[in-house]
């Protein structure tokens, strides 16, 4: 069962391995049915996640970006999550200056046992995203992209 | 300020001889924007020019010049680029002889030169009370600040240089500019995301890419390890797509971020007039809120990235 029925969009997870890529898991080994947009890349650390890792899915044309790492005390390199909060926190500032709606962004934790919470994290995010549809594109492309259109159009001399 | 640049070119004598390097401004090519001076002879000291046009954050040459017994001749803001550099022992403090001002403001030579009309003959710029005044070829002529001076003046947050060795002149306020006119920041605020969106679209669509914004920016120091340039990983291609030039933006925004003191040298030097500044203010209203934290203004604080609290005060965490 897919929350929405045909439509899927491109929503980005960065997970880490020790915490959350682990509690996805756990969510598929309990065969929990949670919708299927997500595509996760998984890292270390949620603090190996370089704030830009997002900028640039969004810029390649990602509908929405999850960042789900171990919670606060639990990381397994003990402070990875604590920078990555404040990172991620000042990425959130910039989002929306940008035009990204801040809906289509999130970070959370979940633990590796947190099965069911992960479904309802992912199900969640993903009705979220799909409340704001596709994110919308650049209308131009690169000068040669412009001037081959202009080309079309015979009032541009 | 005939006697501040006096007692200033003083000061500086005074240190030369105990110095390798003096850096100040002087009169250059543009007559709307003094050019960096560098003495090393105490002749070239009757060079120094001090006034509005006095623009340039001399700061930035500091980091390039580590293990020098450098002075530098600093305005408020660019004080508060120079603390931010010590904050993140990018120089050190004993190797650094600061002589600080009082500042007036800073002139923005694109409009003001559009404004004037001509600038052929410009002899002196001053700004008084709430106008700026130019005398070229001996006519007299006057501008509100507003139109006169940079967009940071307008917000000024001190316009004495705090941290110095030499505080040359007498201390005062920043410039009193009324009837500024609405910022990129709120005219942001107004639209809808992907207004938003568009609206950085066509700005995009005019750089040039010559990354004189990164150059001219006083904190960035990576030179050639600059992200725009790594091919591995690839941030940014190579085409001139919109899209490209903002994730440098961003990539200069979010490299900034806790860091940046707002100097405004990266708008400044953009060649395309474009409003880059925005994103890095909008980070820095942000980081105020979460953090209570200003860039430039404690030598002894970390920047907020460079640490973290286990409890973090003003983080709300999404509850799912
Ligand atoms: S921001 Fe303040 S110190 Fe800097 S140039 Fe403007 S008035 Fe002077
Ligand atoms: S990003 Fe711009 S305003 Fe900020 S420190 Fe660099 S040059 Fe100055
Ligand atoms: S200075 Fe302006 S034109 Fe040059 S790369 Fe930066 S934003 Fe683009």
């Amino acid at each position: 069962m897919s929350v929405n029925e045909g439509k899927e969009l491109r929503i980005i997870g960065f997970l880490c391995n020790w915490c959350s890529y682990a509690g996805a898991d756990t969510a598929g080994v309990g065969r929990f049915a949670q919708p299927t947009d997500l595509r996760i890349v998984r890292l270390p650390c949620t603090g190996r996640i370089n704030p830009l890792f997002i900028v640039r899915a969004f810029m390649n044309g990602a509908d929405g970006v999850l960042v789900s790492g171990c919670h606060p005390r639990d990381c397994h390199y003990s402070e990875g999550n604590f920078y990555a909060r404040r990172r991620l926190e000042v990425l959130k500032a910039l989002l929306p200056v940008i035009g990204v709606d801040p809906g289509r962004f999130e970070y959370t934790w979940v633990s590796a046992s947190e099965g069911q919470r992960w479904r309802s994290v992912v199900t969640s995010f993903t009705e979220q995203v799909h409340a704001l549809g596709p994110m919308p594109g650049f209308k131009s492309g690169t000068s040669l992209d412009m001037c081959l259109c202009h080309l079309d159009q015979p009032q541009v001399r | 300020m005939a006697s501040s640049i006096d007692d200033l070119k003083s000061a500086i004598k005074k240190a030369l001889p105990e110095l390798d390097m003096v850096i100040a401004w002087a009169a250059g090519p543009d007559p709307l924007s003094h050019t960096p001076l560098f003495i090393t002879d105490e002749a070239d000291v009757e060079r120094i020019e001090w006034d509005p046009r006095c623009s340039q954050n001399l700061a930035g040459y500091l980091p390039g010049l580590r293990g020098k017994k450098v002075g530098i001749v600093v305005k408020g803001c660019d004080a508060r680029s120079l603390v931010e550099l010590l904050q993140e022992k990018l120089i050190d403090r004993e190797d650094v002889t600061i002589f600080g001002l009082h500042c007036t403001g800073a002139v923005d030579a694109r409009p003001v030169r559009k404004a004037l009309g001509s600038t052929r003959g410009l002899e002196s710029v001053a700004v008084d009370g709430g106008t700026a005044r130019f005398t070229v070829a001996g006519e007299a002529k006057t501008l509100p600040l507003a139109e006169a001076l940079q967009k940071k003046c307008f917000t000024c947050t001190g316009a004495d240089a705090e941290v110095c060795d030499h505080f040359i002149g007498e201390h005062g306020q920043p410039p009193q500019v009324t009837e500024t006119p609405t910022t990129t920041l709120e005219e942001l605020e107004a639209m809808s995301m992907e207004e938003r969106l568009h609206f950085w679209e066509d700005q995009m669509t005019r750089c040039i890419r010559c990354y004189a914004c990164r150059s001219a920016c006083p904190l960035c120091v990576c030179q050639d390890h600059c992200a725009a340039q790594s091919r591995e990983p690839h941030w940014v291609d190579q085409t001139d797509h919109p899209r490209e030039k903002l994730m440098f933006q961003a990539i200069h925004a979010l490299h900034t971020a806790g860091r940046c003191t707002e100097c405004g040298e990266c708008e400044r030097a953009c060649p395309m007039g474009l409003p880059i500044m925005t994103l890095k203010q909008a980070l820095n209203r942000s980081i105020q809120d979460l953090f209570d934290y200003r860039a430039g203004t404690d030598p002894d604080q970390a920047p907020p990235l460079f640490e973290f609290r286990e409890e973090e005060k003003n983080i709300k965490e999404r509850e799912w």
